[in-house]
C-alpha cells in the first residue's frame, strides 16, 4: 500500500516536483485560511460557486484562464531554460517531454479556450440585449466541467505523472503498447471532461444568439464580436464531437483493450492523426475568430469610426469557418498520401489567406479617416496587425506541401503557430480583457502599467519567436530536449525573449491588483465612448443586465442611441424581469465527474462506477427540478437603476 | 417585455419561452450527435475488414436478428409519433399508453442487441478481438447505450407526467424525448445498411 | 506627440536587431537554404520564391499600417477635415484586396503542385538507377538495409554521390520521420506500411540526419550521420562490410528492437530476412515479441546519450 503510494501514486525523485508539491500544499492552506479567517466561505458559495449569472461565470472563466496561462507559462520558461545552451542539465529528456506536453495542452485547451469562452460569456448577452444566456444552468455546468477537467489535468504532475506524448498524442506512441503507464489517461479524461463543457457552451451560445437578440437586431445588425461568437459556436458544435469520439476510442484502447489505434489486431494509427486534426484544425479557428471579433470592436471604437466592410468581415469569417474543416491534412503532408491529395490540401490551406487578408485590409480601412486613440486595448489590437501578418504569411509558406517537407516538425512550425496564437489569440484576449474590464469590474486597468506590460510582451514575443523561424531552417526539430552547439546563439536569444515576455505577463497581473486598489471608479457605464449595446447599461451591470431593451436599428446600436438620446431605462416600459435561481448542482455534479474520471485514469472501477452512478443520480434530480426562477419586481428595478444612474430619468 | 408571458394557443410545448429555447437547443444537440455518429461510421468504414486473427463478420452476422431489431425500433418510432399526436390532442391517457408501448418496443430492441452481443462473444468475436470488431461493437454499442439512456429518460418523463400532468413543461420534455427517439431510429437505419446489409454481402 | 517617436523607435528596433543578427550569422549556417542535392534545391527554390512574394505582402501591410496610425492619430492640432466617421466601406477597394490574394495563391499553387509531383519521382539529371535503401526505425535506432548489397548499418548511412537514393521508409513501433535537411525534406516511417522518399547528394561530405517526428524519451538521440562519397569509395565500403562484418542474426535484431539507444554497427546481412515492417504482417512483429515491455523510457541528461549496453 505505502509502496504503491510512494512509488506509483505520487511522483517522486524530482526536486522540482517536490517544490511544486510543497507550494501546492502551501497555497491551498493559505486559501483555506484566508477564506475561513475572513468568513468568506458562504459568500464564495452563494455568489460564485453556485452562480448561473453569465457575467460571473465569464469572470471565473477568465480567472481560471489566467491561472492556466501562468502554469503553461512556467512550463514554457522551464523549456526555454533547458534549451538556452547546449548540454544544459536542467530537465532530463523524460521530464522535458512531460513539460512540453502539458504546456501545449494547457495553453490551447485550458487557457485559450476558457479565455475566449469567458469573454463570450461576459459580452455576448450584453451585446445582444439579453438578460442571460439561453440555458444558464447548463452554462454553469459547462464552466465546472471545464474547471474540473483542468484540475484533473493539472494534478497529474504530482499524482501519477504527467502525460508525455505531446498535445497531439500520436499513436502508437501514446497507445497502450508503447505507453502502458497511466499518464496518458489524464490527457484523455481531462480533455473529455472539459470537452463536454465546451460542446454545451457551443449549443448554449448558438441558441442564445439565434433566439434572444434585442428587437430589431437582425443577424446583419449584430455587433461583430457576437458574429464571431456565433461562428465559433457553430465550429464547436461540428468539431468537438469528433474529439469526443477520438478520445473515447483511445481511452478504450488503453483501458478496455480495443484495437482502434494499436499495432496488434490490425489497428490503424494513422486514423488518430486524421481524427485529431479533423477536430484540431477547426479548434485553431475556434480560438482565433473571437479574437478577430475583439479586434474589430476595439479598432472601430478607438478609431472612432464604423467598422470598414462589416458585411465582408462577416462573410470572411464564414468562409474561414468552412475552410477550417477541409485543411486538416496539412498537419501531416509528410504521411505520404501522394501528390494529388497534398496538392488539394495545399490549395485549400493557402485559400484561407484570402478571407484573412480581406480582414486585415478591412481593419486598416477602419482606421482610414479615423481619429485614433492609443489606449491599451487599442495598442494590443494594433500590435496584432503586423505581428499576425508575419505569422500568417509563414502559415501560407507551411501550406506549400513541397516546402513543408522541410519545415514540418521543426522550429519553423513552432515559430509560426506561436506567431499566430500569441499575436492573434493572446493579444486578442488581452485587448478584450482590458477593453471590457471596466464593464466587468467597474474600473479601468491602469494605462501606464498597461503600456509597460504591453511593450514587454510585444518585444519579448518577437525576440522569442522570430529567431525560431531560422532555427527551424537550420534543422532544429521541435520537441528535442537538448540543442546542438551551432543552434546556441539564436536559442539563447529566444530564451531571453521568453523571460521578457513573462515579465510582461507578470506586470499585466500586477496591474489587476494595482487597478483594483487605485484606479478611479467608472461611473458612466460607457468607459470608452463605445458603439454597441454592452455600453448602454450601467456599470456595475445589474444582474438582470437591462431594465428595458431598446429597439435596434443598426450594428452600432448604442451609437444610434446616443444620437437619439434613447436609454435602457424607459420607465414607461418597465415589467417584472424573469431570472433563474442559483444552483449548487453544476459544481457538485462536475466534482462527481472529476472523481469518476480520476478513478478511470487509475483503472479503479470501484471508484469510477459509483462516480458514474452519482452523475446519473444528479441528472435524475435535475430532471425532477421544476424551479422556474423568480421575477425581479418593478420597484427593485427602479431602485437599482436610479441608484446607478444617480438621478431620476 | 412580453417574452416570458405564456401563450394561450399553439402547441403546448412551445407556449413558454423556455420551451422554444430548449427545443431549438435540442435540435442543435442532435446536429452534434450526427457528427458524433458520423465519426463512428467513418471509423467503422476505415477499419472494415481488419479482422486480424478473429472471425470475419459475414460468418457471424444473422439477418433475422438484425431484421427483428429493425422492425422493433421502426415500430417504436411510429408509436412514439402517435404518443406526440396524443399529446397534441391533450390526451394524457393516450400519451401515457403510447409512450409505454414505445418503451416496451425499445426494451425488446435492447434485448435482441444484448443477445446478439453475447452470441458474438461466445463465437469468439469480442470488442478486443481486432480493429474491425472494436469498431463494430463501439458503433452498435454507442447506439445501444443511447437507446438505454432513452428508455431510462422516458421512464422519468412518464413518472413526471403521472405526477404533474400535461403542462407546458412536461409537454416540452415529452416532445424532446420524442425527437431523441426518432433520431435514434434514423441512426439505426444507417447502422442496418452500413453494418448488417453491407457486412452480409462483402 | 513625443510618445510617438519613442513608440516608433521601439517598434523598429526589434526587426532591425533581428536583421543584424541574420547578416551576422550568414546564410551558410542555414542548412535548408544551402542545399546539397537536387531535392533540397527544389525545395529551397520554392522557399525563396515564397519568401519573396510574402515579403511583398508584409511590406504592403506594414506601409499601410504605419500610414494609418501616423496620419490618423489623435493629436493636439487635430482637425476633423480628414475625419469621416460614416465611411463604412469601398466596394472597389474590397474587390481589389480579394482578387490580389487569389492571384498570389494561384502563383504559389503552380510551383507547389509541380514540385509535389516531381518529388514523387527520382530526381532528374542522373542516368543511374536509384539505389534502394530500406530505412526502418524502432525506439530509438535507425536500421539501413541495402537489399542489393545485402548489408545493414545501424545509425549511420553511406551513399554514393550523384546517384538517386530510393528510401523505403517503415518502422517497428512509433511513427518517425527520416529527415536529412541538407539533402531534402522528410517523410514518415510507419509500422505496417511503406513510404518512398527520393533524395540525392551532389557533393561528398558528412550530413546530419535524424528522426524529426517526436517518439518519446530517446527522441533527441534518434539521429544518424550520412556520408556521401564517390562511387568507388562506396563500393569499397560495401565490400569491406560484406567481407568483415558479422551476420545480423534474428536474436541480435530482436534485441535491437527493445527500447533503448545503440552504437553504430554494421552487418553482412539484413533484417528483411526476418521481417518487413512495410508489410501489414510486420505491424505487430514487435508487440508479439515484447508485448508489455515496450514502455521503457531512457532518461537522457544534458545532451549525453547513454550508450546501448552490449550483451
Amino acid at each position: 500500500m505505502w509502496d504503491f503510494i510512494w512509488n506509483d501514486f505520487l511522483v517522486t525523485g524530482e526536486p522540482l516536483i517536490y517544490g511544486a508539491m510543497a507550494s501546492i500544499v502551501l497555497v491551498t492552506v493559505l486559501i483555506v485560511f484566508v477564506l475561513t479567517y475572513f468568513k468568506l466561505w458562504k459568500w464564495l458559495w452563494d455568489e460564485y460557486l453556485t452562480t448561473v449569472d453569465h457575467k460571473k461565470i465569464g469572470i471565473m472563466y477568465i480567472i481560471a484562464a489566467l491561472a492556466m496561462l501562468f502554469r503553461g507559462g512556467v512550463d514554457a520558461l522551464m523549456m526555454r531554460t533547458q534549451l538556452a545552451l547546449p548540454g544544459m542539465n536542467f530537465l532530463n529528456s523524460v521530464h522535458y517531454n512531460e513539460i512540453f506536453t502539458t504546456h501545449g495542452t494547457t495553453m490551447i485547451l485550458f487557457m485559450a479556450m476558457p479565455f475566449i469562452i469567458g469573454l463570450m460569456n461576459v459580452v455576448v448577452p450584453l451585446q445582444i440585449g439579453a438578460r442571460d444566456v439561453a440555458f444558464p444552468f447548463l452554462n454553469a455546468l459547462s464552466f465546472w466541467t471545464f474547471f474540473f477537467g483542468a484540475m484533473l489535468f493539472n494534478i497529474s504532475f504530482v499524482i501519477g505523472g504527467s502525460p508525455s506524448a505531446g498535445w497531439t498524442s500520436y499513436v502508437p506512441m501514446a497507445g497502450p503498447e508503447l505507453s502502458p503507464e497511466i499518464n496518458q489517461n489524464y490527457y484523455l479524461l481531462a480533455l473529455q471532461l472539459s470537452g463536454i463543457g465546451t460542446l454545451a457552451t457551443g449549443i448554449n451560445f448558438l441558441v442564445t444568439i439565434l433566439r434572444m437578440r434585442a428587437p430589431g437586431m437582425t443577424l446583419m445588425k449584430m455587433p461583430i464580436f457576437t458574429w464571431s461568437a456565433l461562428i465559433t459556436s457553430i465550429i464547436i458544435i461540428f468539431a468537438f464531437p469528433i474529439l469526443t469520439i477520438a478520445l473515447a476510442l483511445m481511452t478504450m484502447d488503453r483501458i478496455f483493450g480495443t484495437h482502434f489505434f494499436t499495432l496488434a489486431g490490425e489497428g490503424m494509427p494513422m486514423m488518430w492523426a486524421n481524427l485529431f486534426w479533423l477536430w484540431g484544425h477547426p479548434e485553431v479557428y475556434i480560438v482565433i475568430l473571437p479574437a478577430f471579433g475583439v479586434f474589430s470592436e476595439v479598432i472601430s471604437t478607438f478609431a472612432r469610426k464604423q467598422l470598414f466592410g462589416y458585411k465582408a468581415m462577416v462573410y470572411a469569417m464564414c468562409v474561414i469557418a468552412g475552410l477550417s474543416f477541409v485543411v486538416w491534412v496539412h498537419h501531416f503532408f509528410t504521411m505520404g498520401a501522394g501528390a494529388g491529395v497534398n496538392s488539394l490540401f495545399s490549395i485549400t490551406t493557402m485559400l484561407i489567406a484570402v478571407p484573412t487578408g480581406i480582414k486585415i485590409f478591412n481593419w486598416l480601412g477602419t482606421m482610414y479617416k479615423g481619429r485614433i486613440r492609443f489606449n491599451v486595448p487599442m495598442l494590443w489590437a494594433l500590435a496584432f496587425i503586423p505581428n499576425f501578418t508575419i505569422g500568417g504569411v509563414t502559415g501560407v509558406m507551411l501550406g506549400m506541401a513541397a516546402a513543408d517537407y522541410q519545415y514540418h516538425n521543426t522550429y519553423f512550425l513552432i515559430a509560426h503557430f506561436h506567431g499566430v496564437l500569441i499575436a492573434g489569440t493572446l493579444f486578442g484576449m488581452f485587448a478584450g480583457l482590458t477593453y471590457w474590464y471596466p464593464k466587468m469590474f467597474g474600473h479601468k486597468m491602469n494605462e501606464k502599467i498597461g503600456k509597460v506590460s504591453f511593450w514587454l510582451t510585444v518585444i519579448g514575443f518577437n525576440i522569442t519567436f522570430l529567431p525560431q523561424y531560422f532555427l527551424g531552417l537550420m534543422g532544429m526539430p521541435r520537441r528535442t530536449y537538448t540543442i546542438e552547439p551551432e543552434w546556441m546563439p539564436l536559442n539563447l536569444l529566444s530564451t531571453i525573449g521568453a523571460f521578457i515576455l513573462a515579465g510582461g505577463f507578470v506586470i499585466f497581473v500586477y496591474n489587476i491588483y494595482f487597478s483594483a486598489r487605485y484606479e478611479p471608479r467608472e461611473k458612466t457605464g460607457d468607459a470608452w465612448d463605445g458603439r454597441s449595446l454592452e455600453w448602454a447599461t450601467t456599470t456595475p451591470v445589474p444582474h438582470y443586465n437591462f431594465a428595458t431593451v431598446p429597439y435596434v436599428n443598426s450594428h452600432e446600436a448604442y451609437w444610434d442611441m446616443k444620437e437619439t438620446g434613447a436609454t435602457t431605462y424607459d420607465e414607461s416600459k418597465l415589467e417584472p424581469i424573469h431570472m433563474p435561481n442559483y444552483k449548487g448542482m453544476p459544481i457538485i455534479m462536475s466534482a462527481i465527474m472529476f472523481v469518476a474520471s480520476f478513478g478511470l485514469v487509475w483503472h479503479w472501477f470501484w471508484l469510477a462506477i459509483p462516480g458514474l452512478i452519482g452523475v446519473i443520480i444528479c441528472m435524475v434530480i435535475r430532471s425532477f427540478d421544476y424551479d422556474e426562477g423568480y421575477h425581479v419586481p418593478i420597484e427593485e428595478i427602479k431602485r437599482t437603476e436610479e441608484q446607478a444612474r444617480g438621478r431620476k430619468e | 417585455m412580453s417574452e416570458h408571458a405564456e401563450l394561450k394557443t399553439g402547441p403546448l410545448e412551445y407556449r413558454k419561452e423556455e420551451g422554444t429555447l430548449t427545443i431549438l437547443g435540442f435540435w442543435i444537440f442532435l446536429a452534434a450527435e450526427v457528427v458524433l455518429f458520423s465519426t463512428l461510421f467513418a471509423t467503422y468504414a476505415v477499419l472494415f475488414g481488419r479482422y486480424g486473427d478473429a472471425t470475419p463478420a459475414p460468418e457471424l452476422f444473422e439477418m433475422p436478428i438484425a431484421l427483428a431489431m429493425t422492425f422493433l425500433l421502426l415500430t417504436s418510432s411510429f408509436t412514439c409519433g402517435i404518443a406526440i399526436h396524443m399529446m397534441r390532442k391533450e390526451s394524457l391517457k393516450g400519451l401515457l399508453i403510447w409512450l409505454s408501448i414505445t418503451l416496451a418496443l425499445g426494451l425488446g430492441f435492447l434485448g435482441f442487441e444484448i443477445y446478439e452481443f453475447v452470441h458474438y462473444v461466445h463465437e469468439g468475436a469480442s470488442i478486443q478481438s481486432s480493429a474491425f470488431w472494436s469498431a463494430f461493437f463501439t458503433l452498435t454499442g454507442t447506439h445501444g447505450l443511447h437507446v438505454t439512456l432513452g428508455i431510462a429518460w422516458c421512464l422519468l418523463i412518464i413518472i413526471q407526467l403521472v405526477r404533474v400532468g400535461l403542462t407546458p413543461t412536461t409537454a416540452r420534455k415529452t416532445f424532446v424525448i420524442g425527437l431523441y427517439w426518432h433520431f435514434l431510429d434514423v441512426v439505426w437505419i444507417f447502422i442496418f445498411t452500413a453494418v448488417y446489409l453491407i457486412g452480409m454481402v462483402v | 506627440m513625443k510618445n510617438l517617436v519613442s513608440w516608433f523607435k521601439r517598434l523598429f528596433m526589434v526587426p532591425g536587431l533581428f536583421a543584424l543578427l541574420l547578416v551576422a550569422s550568414g546564410c551558410s549556417g542555414i542548412t535548408v537554404l544551402d542545399p546539397k542535392g537536387p531535392v533540397a534545391r527544389t525545395q529551397q527554390e520554392l522557399i525563396i520564391f515564397s519568401i519573396t512574394l510574402m515579403s511583398v505582402i508584409i511590406i504592403v501591410v506594414f506601409v499601410l499600417f504605419f500610414y494609418m496610425i501616423i496620419r490618423f492619430r489623435e493629436r493636439p492640432n487635430w482637425t476633423d477635415k480628414d475625419y469621416d466617421p460614416h465611411q463604412h466601406g469601398n466596394t472597389t477597394l474590397e474587390i481589389i484586396w480579394t482578387v490580389i490574394p487569389f492571384i498570389i495563391v494561384a502563383a504559389l499553387s503552380v510551383p507547389t503542385v509541380t514540385s509535389l509531383y516531381a518529388l514523387e519521382e527520382p530526381p532528374e539529371g542522373s542516368d543511374q538507377e536509384p539505389l534502394v535503401i530500406h530505412a526502418d526505425t524502432s525506439n530509438w535506432k535507425w536500421y539501413f538495409s541495402y537489399p542489393e548489397q545485402n548489408i545493414e548499418t545501424v545509425n549511420y548511412l553511406h551513399i554514393p554521390e550523384d546517384r538517386p537514393i530510393e528510401f523505403k521508409l517503415s518502422g517497428a513501433d512509433s511513427m518517425t520521420a527520416l529527415w536529412i535537411p541538407a539533402l531534402g525534406g522528410q517523410k514518415y516511417n510507419m509500422a505496417g506500411m511503406q513510404n518512398t522518399l527520393y533524395l540525392e547528394a551532389e557533393e561528398q561530405g558528412e550530413f546530419a540526419g535524424r528522426n524529426a517526428n517526436y517518439n518519446g524519451s530517446g527522441f533527441a538521440e534518434h539521429t544518424f550521420t550520412v556520408t556521401s562519397e564517390s562511387e568507388e569509395d562506396f563500393n569499397e565500403w560495401v565490400s569491406d562490410i560484406q567481407n568483415n562484418a558479422p551476420e545480423l542474426t534474428k536474436e541480435r535484431f530482436d534485441q535491437y528492437l527493445e527500447p533503448g539507444l545503440a552504437d553504430e554497427a554494421e552487418y553482412s546481412s539484413t533484417h528483411l530476412e526476418y521481417v518487413d515492417f512495410g508489410e501489414n504482417d510486420g505491424r505487430s512483429y514487435i508487440t508479439d515479441l515484447y508485448s508489455g515491455d515496450l514502455g521503457e523510457d531512457v532518461h537522457l541528461y544534458g545532451g549525453e546519450g547513454g550508450p546501448w549496453e552490449e550483451e
